[in-house]
């Protein structure tokens, strides 16, 4: 297929489309509204369900019962819509629903700004949603990694039957960049939902999806098998890009918009005579922290930067486990860290650690 | 020593425990009049003949459990999203019949955005709702439907409405919204308003098999156990002051529910109905 000029919401909406995406739930918020939009007609024209509700917490219940009955779903929102809908996360945690979540981070907190941001990284990773668990959570650098892994969440979704979450910023979402679009799936027809669907018990026993159990011991179990399935996802799914890794004596960790930046610092710190390399986390949970470790060994310091105050630099270190010094630097408020103000940093780092 | 007895071949079976029932017994207080109203629920069921194709949307409050009581696809909503998550059921399954059970903390306190907004679209589901006056489950406080002066154990005093505000009449408020069909308030404290009740709920879910909107019943209930008096001095308390507050009847009744009913629309009001769209 051809690659075509796309903006980055525009892209994620049209690849949950292909994926087979059978019903949106969601509320308009810069700087993802145009995932919204983009569906609002092409789902209809489709024959498929799209329907603007009266909240975030509405949307996300939405799905959570769409989802319950077997059909692929998805919502989006900007972090304070998702704020409002980490209730319902934990929920479909719990009951082992698959669902798909866009996050288009902007600035915070609170109100905040519009603009490009990473501070939801905790949020999405470390606490999605009281109580134990963790969401699949893809952070895409480009627009062909939006389309890209916007249908990877629905698969993983569906395997584990859990949250996938691509974590994107509003750079993401309003840049305009050429894609190559996955091909279109055909959807699937209700009478192929999954055996575990609320589909009406028409010759079996009732189906009963909940997340509640009030017996001590019955809960343990419960969250014993989602630990297991975490597990499970830790093993199997941790995917990551390196870029100049091979010799390189500083390695840069950065995800996402930023993780981009940091491929022209790499490119700029080589042309100056430093070995620098790249690692973009592709997941940022799993988190590729075994690859981290081994990179530790190799390179005499880690440079982290992150458009927050610090977020995924906690798991690079407890990935690098003290190895070798690991410097931060970050930008906030909305505002992307250039390659000219990264520059000196690494520069730093390399002084330092000589 | 069981004994069976065959049912005379000559007599007709008039009453049996529902399909739509487990065989469990229930969790609920005594004197509690959820039983009555998830009995009701299920009698009508089974008599449209749609168990196989039924999904519930559970609360949260005294009837989280419910899955536990009705035989049929059940899920669990979060506190006051049991609308929102059946709007999302049937959005994707709308060859379903969808049900919320809800209370009054569930539905008029925490979940009146989301009842609100699917009454208004007219999704095409049904809302039992079960006004009780109070919060039973987490032991009797104030629930947005307590009465005036009523005390509770977060408003020992009595509910004082200059600063608690007054209690939510939700068939009327609910009544009002343009999606909403057949909207209803009945109870269930003797035999009489029981066989109302189960008719208000029947047409309820004839009203979402027609697919003309939506529809809600709501159920003056008791709960002996909170307001600390017996079940019977509860159905009393319920009829002597719980209706004079919270009158039964109809809040909305659309043509084509009349229609339904086999009532006779006058041309002139379906013209009116029609402009009113």
């Amino acid at each position: 297929m051809a690659r075509e000029l796309w903006e980055g919401n525009a892209t994620i909406a049209e690849a949950a489309v292909r994926a087979g995406l059978e019903a949106f739930f969601g509320y308009p918020i810069t700087p993802q509204s145009e995932i919204l939009e983009h569906l609002s007609h092409r789902l209809p024209e489709l024959g498929r369900v799209f329907l603007q509700t009266e909240s975030e917490v509405a949307s996300i219940n939405m799905v959570y019962g769409a989802a319950c009955a077997g059909a692929r779903v998805m919502t989006s929102s900007s972090s304070p819509g998702i704020s409002l809908m980490q209730e319902g996360f934990s929920y479909i945690a719990c009951s082992e629903v698959p669902a798909v979540i866009i996050n288009v981070m902007r600035g915070g907190p609170g109100l905040g700004n519009v603009a490009p941001s990473q501070g939801d990284y905790f949020q999405a990773v470390k606490m999605a949603g009281h109580g134990d668990f963790h969401p699949i959570v893809l952070a895409p650098g480009n627009l062909q990694e939006a389309a890209d892994l916007t249908v990877l969440a629905f698969d993983l979704a569906e395997k584990y039957r859990t949250i996938g979450m691509v974590l994107a910023d509003g750079s993401l979402g309003q840049m305009m960049e050429p894609v190559e679009m996955p091909p279109m799936r055909p959807v699937r027809p209700p009478y192929e939902r999954p055996s575990w669907a609320l589909t009406g018990a028409e010759g079996r026993p009732p189906n009963i999806i909940t997340s509640l159990y009030l017996v001590e011991e019955v809960l343990e179990k419960v969250n014993l098998r989602l630990q297991a399935k975490l597990r499970q996802i830790a093993a199997n799914e941790v995917r990551w890009k390196e870029y100049s890794t091979e010799d390189a004596e500083l390695l840069l960790v950065a995800f996402g918009t930023v993780g981009r930046v940091c491929q022209t610092v790499v490119r700029e710190a080589r042309r100056a005579g430093i070995r620098a390399g790249l690692l973009r986390p592709i997941t940022v949970w799993p988190f590729p922290s075994a690859r981290i470790a081994q990179l530790a060994e190799q390179v005499r310091g880690v440079l982290v930067v992150e458009m927050n105050a610090g977020q995924m630099l906690e798991d690079v270190r407890l990935a690098v486990e003290g190895r070798r010094p690991v410097r931060f630097y970050g930008r906030f408020g909305g505002i992307i860290p250039l390659p000219d103000e990264i520059m000196p940093e690494l520069e730093k780092l390399d002084a330092e650690t000589r | 020593m069981v004994t069976t007895v065959e049912i005379p071949t000559d007599m007709e079976l008039v009453y049996k425990y529902p399909e739509s029932l487990t065989p469990r017994s229930t969790h609920y207080c005594p004197g509690c009049t959820h039983g009555i109203i998830h009995r009701l629920i299920a009698e009508v069921i089974d008599e449209l003949g749609v168990r196989e194709r039924t999904i519930g949307v559970a609360p949260v409050g005294c009837a989280v459990l419910a899955y536990e009581y009705f035989n049929m696809d059940f899920c669990e909503a979060a506190h006051g999203r049991a609308p929102a998550m059946a709007t999302g059921i049937k959005r994707v399954s709308p060859d379903k019949v969808v049900f919320t059970y809800q209370g009054d903390g569930d539905l008029a306190a925490i979940g009146t955005s989301e009842i609100i907004h699917t009454a208004n679209r007219g999704e095409l589901i049904t809302t039992i709702f079960v006004n009780n006056a109070i919060y039973g489950m987490t032991g009797g406080q104030m629930a947005p439907t307590t009465l005036p002066g009523q005390v509770t154990t977060s408003s020992p005093r009595g509910r004082d409405v200059e600063t608690a505000g007054w209690p939510m009449k939700m068939a009327e408020l609910i009544g009002m919204l343009g999606g909403a069909v057949y909207v209803t308030r009945q109870a269930v404290l003797d035999v009489p308003s029981i066989r109302r009740t189960k008719k208000a709920i029947k047409l309820a879910f004839q009203v979402q098999l027609a697919g003309l909107g939506f529809s809600m019943v709501e159920i003056i209930s008791t709960c002996g156990t909170n307001w600390g008096v017996s079940p019977l001095e509860a159905l009393d308390w319920a009829k002597t002051h719980m209706l004079a507050y919270y009158p039964l009847g109809d809040t909305k009744v659309s043509d084509a529910v009349r229609e339904l009913m086999g009532e006779r629309v006058t041309p002139f009001t379906m013209v009116k109905s029609a402009t009113e769209l």
